[in-house]
Formats: structure tokens, sequence, C-alpha cells
């Protein structure tokens, strides 16, 4: 049965892969960076099983691992890695493969697509083939290693080649990969330590009361303001509807329910593209796309999420007090 | 009440507007904040740890590395862009909106892991998208593909958040429907969902004629130019 912890022992050796490769390159500080992400991601499903039977010192463990991290990455320079083929070899490989070069690439998306449809009906023997947690992800970690297979074929090019120039392509993107794990611990401890009902607790001290329309604002650009602060809709929801959305729109105002809900996780939402906090849509692409300004796709996005917050807002405004 | 571990967020304002490495104003962010929140250091560190290892999934784009680099070695780029070059009538802005209602279908009925930055953007929508860009105007700038780039992150984006939010069986409908539960509001997910479809059209609209006008801009530039060079 394929689970999604299998995709993660697959990271972890690709991450080990290119620790290794950068300590022959005389690159150490990369190398240790990588090595010690490389072991969080092949222990990690120990470390959750340890913790839930009540043993905590993997869990201490993995969180001196992030701390080692933390102070490893100053020292990761983005170092220009010289791409392996020119560009002329490109091109002439280019126009000799011609399309079949897409068949790989587009079998990343429909593996994914098939496995997310179908896989919940195919099995061996009795056996499911694929665990229902997390059925997508583990469809796409199954598209990417038969998309390297295929492109191993269409290029003549032996898969090993494939992992090194993945390599190549991690090297570049560097720290940037590890923010979105990062700031959703960091979302973890704001809960524990209650950052969320305190900024609630700020919010509602200065709430305008005794008008609708107010509150109604006021709910719509906490639900922003909360999620550039924490980074994700999900958070900002819970604090905002107990502070304001329960008590004061639909207790008081009479609010729509469903309404007020969906188009002020919608609000949320609009937060979420303008904010670095939400660093696996944001940054990461960005790096990905070896933009030179890491906030350049936040920066492509700000005006359509001003219009769309603006016109959500105004439809909250028609539709909620009906 | 404590509002000493609002300080955390503090850190996170100064660390990213002074342009710090993310990853360390981050960490220290959570010590600051779990410390003075009251958790005792053992017990921050599992915590630390714990929801890290959680979250390993968000790593998961790094498995499309391998064969995406293999076919970019091979030309996968290149050859998007000729094959852009030759099709007429697949301008920037019917690539870039075309792209946008798939990636909102697909998003819709749950399917967000299909495309995204590493699956779709960087080796396919991007590279087309610079080829349909040189159509209109020949020798973009260095300056010109970056924004081009991220243009179609962004659109992806948009698709992505504006679509998951109408599919019944997603976190955020779930989420909503819970939060009404526990206080005693029963409503059905489709009820929720249904009202993400006029915000989810609007975000459609808006995203297309950005793309739009940005293309147009794009003309204008080509059209001076032109009059520059008769002139």
């Amino acid at each position: 049965m394929l689970r999604i912890e299998y995709a993660y022992w697959l990271i972890a050796a690709f991450l080990i892969y290119t620790a290794l490769r950068n300590l022959r390159d005389g690159y150490g500080w990369h190398a240790a960076f990588w090595l010690v992400l490389g072991l969080l991601f092949g222990a990690g499903d120990y470390i959750l099983k340890r913790s839930a039977a009540g043993h905590t010192l993997p869990s201490q463990l993995a969180g001196v691992g992030v701390i080692a991290l933390a102070l490893l990455a100053p020292r990761l320079h983005r170092k220009p890695h010289p791409e392996s083929n020119s560009a002329q070899t490109r091109q002439q490989s280019a126009i000799r493969l011609g399309h079949r070069l897409f068949v790989p690439a587009l079998m990343i998306p429909l593996v994914t697509l098939l496995v997310a449809l179908f896989g919940a009906w195919l099995s061996i023997d009795g056996h499911a083939l694929f665990a229902a947690p997390q059925m997508t992800l583990t469809g796409l970690a199954l598209a990417c290693v038969v998309a390297l297979f295929a492109a191993s074929r269409v290029a003549r090019t032996p898969m090993l080649e494939g992992v090194a120039e993945g390599r190549r392509l991690l090297d570049a993107i560097g720290w940037a990969a590890l923010l979105p794990l990062l700031l959703a611990a960091l979302g973890q401890v704001f809960t524990q330590s209650g950052v969320g009902t305190e900024i609630a607790a700020i919010a509602t001290a200065f709430l305008p009361t005794g008008n609708a329309t107010a509150a109604l604002l006021a709910f719509a650009l906490g639900m922003v303001l909360f999620t550039v602060i924490m980074g994700n809709a999900f958070a900002a929801f819970p604090v905002m509807m107990a502070g304001i959305g329960l008590p004061l729109l639909i207790r008081q105002y009479g609010a729509h329910p469903a309404i007020l809900g969906s188009m002020g996780m919608l609000c949320g939402y609009c937060g979420t593209l303008v904010t670095p906090m939400a660093a696996d849509f944001n940054l990461v692409p960005a790096a990905l796309l070896e933009l030179r300004n890491p906030y350049g796709v936040i920066r492509a996005q700000a005006w359509s999420a001003l219009w769309i917050f603006v016109s959500t807002v105004l439809l909250m405004w028609l539709l909620v007090f009906r | 009440m404590n509002y000493w571990p609002l300080l955390g967020v503090a850190v996170i304002v100064i660390g990213f507007a002074l342009r710090f490495n993310a990853v360390p104003v981050v960490v220290t962010a959570a010590l600051v904040s779990g410390l003075l929140g009251g958790l005792s250091p053992p017990a921050l560190l599992a915590l630390l740890g714990k929801s890290f290892v959680s979250s390993r999934m968000l790593l998961l784009f790094v498995l499309t590395l391998p064969a995406i680099g293999l076919l970019e070695r091979a030309g996968l780029r290149e050859h998007a862009q000729r094959w852009m070059a030759r099709l007429h009538g697949l301008t920037l802005a019917r690539l870039l909106i075309g792209y946008l209602l798939l990636r909102q279908l697909l998003a819709t009925v749950g399917l967000t892991g299909v495309a995204g930055p590493a699956q779709t953007v960087r080796p396919l929508l991007a590279p087309m998208g610079e080829a349909a860009a040189q159509k209109i105007l020949p020798g973009l700038d260095q300056a010109d593909r970056e924004e081009l780039r991220a243009i179609a992150a962004a659109t992806d984006n948009v698709g992505r958040f504006f679509g998951e939010d109408v599919f019944i069986a997603l976190g955020a409908v779930l989420l909503i429907q819970g939060f009404y539960t526990q206080h005693g509001i029963d409503l059905s997910p489709l009820a929720i969902a249904l009202w993400a479809l006029p915000t989810a059209i609007a975000a459609f609209v808006i995203q297309s004629v950005r793309v739009w006008l940005y293309q147009r801009r794009l003309q204008r530039r080509a059209a001076a130019l032109r009059i520059d060079k008769a002139g």
C-alpha cells in the first residue's frame, strides 16, 4: 500500500543526496543544512508516533534541529549554478525532441489527477493500493517518480542525471523552501501562547459598535489584517468570528451566517495574497521562478487582492443583512 | 490578559521589513512568543519540532524538481517557447485567462494539487507566457521577463484560492461549518460553498481584466517603438 510517508522518505533521500553533493563540491554549510532537514524528514514519522505515545524527547530533538536550521540558513549564499547544458545544446535538443518533451511534464498533473479521481478504487488482492489520508499528495509523489522515469526515456538521459538537475534547482531555491514549514510551526506557537485571543481582545476594544456597516467593515478588515499576520485565513476565521462575527453581526444585527462565513473567509484569502507569511504561495514561487525580488509575486497580485476584497465586501454588505 | 507574546508578531514585522534572512526571524519570533506565553523551554522545543514535522507535506513540491530539471536540460522551456511562437491565435491574455479558468475549475472540484508553481507554472506556463509576450514586444528585458513570470504565478494563486472555497469537502467550508456547529447554528456545507461563487466570479473577472490590461500595455509599448523607428 502506498502511503504519504513513502513520499516523505523519498524527499529525505533527495535532501541527503543534495547534502552529499554539496559536501563533495566543498560547500560545508549547505551540506549541513540539507542534512539536518533530510534527517528531520526521514525521522518525521517516528517523531510523531513517539509524541503520540507521550514521549517528548524525539520532538524536542526535532526542535533543536529546527533551531540548527535557523542558525545555518543565513550562511547559505545563493550560488550561481551554471546551467549544465549550454543554450545551444538545449535548443538543438528541443528541436530534435519536439512535443515529446511535453509528455513527461504533463504526466505530473495527469497522474495526480487520475490518482485523486480513481485511487480509492484501486486495489491488489483486496488491499487498497493507496492509503486514504492525503491520497492526492501521494498521487503527486507517484506522478513525480513516473514523470522522472518518462523524462529519462524521452531525453535518453539516466535518471540520476535528473536527480542531479533537481539538486541544482533545490540549491537555487535554498532556504526559502523551508519557510512554509517554519511558518506553520510559528502558527502553532502563536496559538498556544494566546497571540490570537490577544489580538482579538485589542480588535474588539477598538471596535465601532452601534452601526452594522461599521461592524461589518471591521470584521472584513480584521480578517485581512489577521491573515496577513498569521499567514493563514484559517487561523484568522475562528478568532474574528468569535470576536465580532457571531456576537455582533449575527446575534445583534441578524446577518446571514452562511454568507458571512463564506465571504468573510474569502476576505481572509485576499490577505493571503499579500503577506510574506504565506510563504508557500508567495515566497517559494518567487524563488522557484528565479525572481530577483522575493516579493515579486506579492507585487504582481496586490492589486488583484485589493479589487477582489472590495468587491467581496460590497457583495457582503448588499447580501448579508437581507 | 498577558500581552507580552505579541512581541513575537513585532519580531516578524521588523524582521521582514528590514529584510533579514526570514528563517532565523521566524524561529526567533516563535521562541519569543512561546517563552513569553509561559511555555517551558522543553515544551516549546517539543512543540516547535512536532509542528514542523507535521507539516512535511509543504515540501512535497521538491519531488517535482528532478523530472522538471531533466526536461529543462533537454530543452523543455525552449520547446514551449518555440511552440507558442508558432501558435498565432494564442495571445498572452488568452493563454493566462485560459489557465486561470482551468485552475479555478479544477480547484472547484477539489483538485488543488494537480497544478501549481512547481508542477505547471515553472515548466509550462511561464515559458509559454514569455514567448507570447515576445510575440507582442520583441526584445523583452530581464525585468519584463521577471514581471511576466510573477504574473503567471499570481494567476495560478488567484485561480486556486478563489476556486477551492467553492468545493464542499475542502478545509475552508468544513472549518466554517464546524465553527457554526460548535455555536449551535446548523448549516449544510453546500449552503456555505454556494456563497463563495459570487466572489469566485468576481476574482475571475478582475484577474482577467488585469492580465488583459498588462497585454495592452505591452502592445502600446510595441506601437511606440514602431513609431520611434518609423520617425
